[in-house]
């Protein structure tokens, strides 16, 4: 898998691969939270809780550099964030589509890939689609698609860019039964891979393991 | 060398910053009075009259050193806002902000004044004379950065957002300057310039300058106020600012 | 620059597939060159001599119109936020996305200028001044454009508050523009005025996609 190459690089450390210590976030006046530290290592994941408001996607931003923190800090690979090569081994799936509706699933996934400076045939990124579902339907516009599809085009994203930590913010919304299945298994392999996950939701999540961090 | 850069610092703070600028704002009050007394008494009695503009040549005791500050200002506010952005020091964001609306003021006066003037010297309220043009787009450009800061709900990224737009406009000032100088040497000739003034006399030149450290003064109170009123402001909500108010 | 190309690419496809945002702003340009002499007169010497200010206003005026659509389609739907954390650096995207707008938006400007000079009866060298100021002048139309669009990015009543930002900023790249033409027109030769613009554009080229990254990163957080 992608991610145990990417792994490769940083072999024989002693440090952990994703460190925050002391993050501090405030929306206006109002205090999100503070003091918040988790590590991650190859394999792990952690669960993000909490209430509506609470600061979820706010801690999922900060960590992957949209926003500054008020305090604290997230080290990855013992660099502080955000550095070029944090930005290699991550891939950030937020509330957003992020997906262009006049595209076709197939043109969205290999324009993403060719903005990201990453190779991207067009046989992997059909075998993603049809992984995810979407068979038979990678050639009609975004546009017509279910919301429930267009998140799927946008998880495709998870098998075309290798990356190395997935953060992943309410990704298991809109989807149905077997596409919640399906990306259970998806995060599981990657784990299994030597991967790391960050993951909000309000739900139990069909992932095994993993910290808990409630906001 | 450390002790001081931690001392320094110290006021970057608003907290310590608020009752330093409140001690600061009677001193350059009192400055500005001063100043500007001497200043009118020499504009209005001791400057003789012009022999070609007569009595209505006084007004440039305000319109000059008001241009000077409207430019003067505009680098002032670039620099804190530059400085804001490099070392994400708060007060800067809002010193910035505070100086924004005595700058469009200054640049109104310049151009009021300048009209009052160009009308018995020119025959014209207006005229797209060099400086005139260049004082319009300043005005402009203060109008944006306010405008912007206004629009923008959140104060930090309003900050940056106004930085990053006052730091383009002090790279534009000089381009913008020197291609309406060039477009109204190309259009014009030679029509009555501000700056081909008859040599001045030495009482001139002493009102002038009184009259600019008057407005340097009164500008520097004004925006501490002005910076004051903000911090209280933003930051309303902490424990200090309760005390402080009470 | 594979990303750059890959940006530009992205961005043509998708004004492709929505072409009558394109010919929006063409038909504004047509239209407004052509509203100038019913506003004034036909009196042909007059309209000459005011041709190549008419044609740079109503150029500037066109670029404006397409601006705040630069970013604001890849902000809504999030992909700018994909931009921002991509492997590769935002300011090669932005880059790219500026030269797309400048193909979509300021490219057609330029080619129709000559066929819009006619109706003011210019003639032949004037028109070729009058294009060439315009391929110089609207790439930095572009340019400038761009930081103000990142600035005012979701921010409210930000199509008019664009204006009054760029606008002020737009006024050398006027009056190097139109007054290549008048200068030529003049006998004077239009070569000063010329280089001038090109150099302000490669000053503009150099830090316009860089402070508007920097604006864009302000907008996102």
């Amino acid at each position: 898998m992608t991610a145990r190459k990417l792994l490769r690089a940083g072999f024989g450390h002693n440090w952990t691969m994703l460190n925050v210590s002391g993050l501090a976030c405030s929306r206006g006046e109002r205090r999100l939270f503070t003091d918040v530290g988790f590590s991650l290592d190859p394999g792990e994941w952690l669960h993000v809780q909490g209430e509506n408001g609470a600061g979820k996607t706010s801690l999922m931003r900060l960590l992957v550099g949209l926003s500054p923190a008020d305090a604290g800090e997230i080290r990855w690979r013992d660099e502080p964030t955000p550095s070029a090569e944090f930005r290699r081994d991550l891939i950030y799936l937020g509330h957003h589509a992020a997906v262009k509706e006049d595209l076709t699933p197939l043109e969205n996934l290999l324009l993403a890939a060719a903005l990201d400076g990453v190779g991207l045939d067009e046989g992997t990124a059909l075998a993603a689609l049809v992984r995810l579902g979407l068979r038979g339907r990678e050639d009609l516009p975004v546009r017509v698609l279910s919301a429930g599809q267009k998140r799927r085009v946008l998880l495709a994203r998870l098998l075309t860019r290798p990356a190395l930590i997935w953060v992943l913010d309410e990704a298991f919304n809109a989807l149905d039964v077997a596409a919640v299945r399906q990306l259970g298994d998806l995060i599981a392999e990657h784990l299994a891979a030597g991967g790391m996950a960050v993951l909000t939701s309000h739900q139990p999540l069909p992932v095994p393991g993993g910290k808990t961090l409630v906001l | 060398m450390r002790q001081s850069i931690i001392q320094w610092f110290r006021f970057a703070s608003p907290q310590s910053f608020y009752p330093l600028a409140g001690r600061m704002i009677p001193w350059f009050w009192a400055a500005a009075i001063i100043f500007g007394i001497g200043g009118l008494w020499i504009s209005f009695f001791v400057a003789p009259t012009d022999a070609q503009q007569g009595e209505g040549y006084r007004i440039i005791f305000v319109h000059v050193p008001a241009s000077w500050m409207s430019m003067f200002i505009y680098l002032v506010m670039a620099f804190w806002a530059g400085l804001g952005l490099a070392l994400n020091t708060r007060v800067s964001g809002m010193m910035a902000q505070a100086l924004a609306p005595t700058g469009a003021l200054m640049a109104a006066l310049s151009l009021w004044t300048g009209a009052l003037w160009g009308k018995p010297m020119w025959g014209a309220w207006w005229v797209w004379d060099a400086r005139l043009t260049s004082e319009l787009i300043l005005f402009f450009l203060y109008l944006g950065f306010m405008a912007l800061q206004a629009a923008i709900d959140d104060p930090r990224r309003a900050d940056k957002a106004g930085a990053i737009l006052a730091l383009v406009g002090v790279v534009n000032i000089p381009i913008i300057y020197f291609s309406v100088k060039w477009w109204n040497t190309l259009h014009q000739g030679s029509t009555i310039n501000l700056n081909k003034a008859p040599s001045m006399a030495q009482t001139m030149l002493w009102g002038m300058l009184l009259m600019a450290l008057a407005f340097w003064m009164y500008s520097i109170a004004v925006a501490l106020m002005r910076v004051r009123a903000i911090i209280l402001e933003r930051e309303r909500h902490t424990e200090w600012v309760k005390h402080a108010v009470e | 620059m594979n990303a750059f190309l890959a940006t530009v690419r992205r961005d043509l496809l998708l004004a492709l597939r929505r072409k009558s945002e394109v010919l929006t702003a063409v038909f504004f340009f047509v239209i407004v060159t052509s509203l100038f002499p019913l506003g004034i007169g036909p009196e042909p010497v007059l309209l000459k001599k005011i041709a190549p200010g008419i044609l740079w206003v109503a150029a500037l005026l066109a670029t404006l119109l397409g601006l705040p659509r630069l970013f604001s389609a890849d902000h809504v739907d999030g992909t700018l936020e994909q931009m921002a954390l991509s492997p590769s650096p935002l300011g090669l995207l932005v880059a790219g996305k500026i030269l797309a707008h400048w193909l979509l938006c300021g490219l057609p400007l330029v080619l129709l200028a000559p066929v819009l000079g006619l109706q003011f009866d210019l003639d032949a060298s004037t028109l070729g001044i009058l294009t060439l100021a315009l391929l110089l002048g609207t790439p930095l139309l572009s340019l400038i454009g761009a930081i103000g669009a990142a600035l005012t990015l979701g921010v409210r009543g930000g199509g008019v508050l664009l204006a009054l930002l760029v606008l002020p900023l737009y006024i050398p790249a006027l009056i190097f523009g139109a007054g290549a033409v008048e200068a030529h027109s003049a006998g004077l030769g239009a070569g000063g005025h010329l280089s001038l613009l090109a150099a302000m554009l490669a000053l503009a080229g150099f830090f316009a996609p860089w402070a508007t990254t920097a604006a864009l990163r302000v907008a996102l957080e």
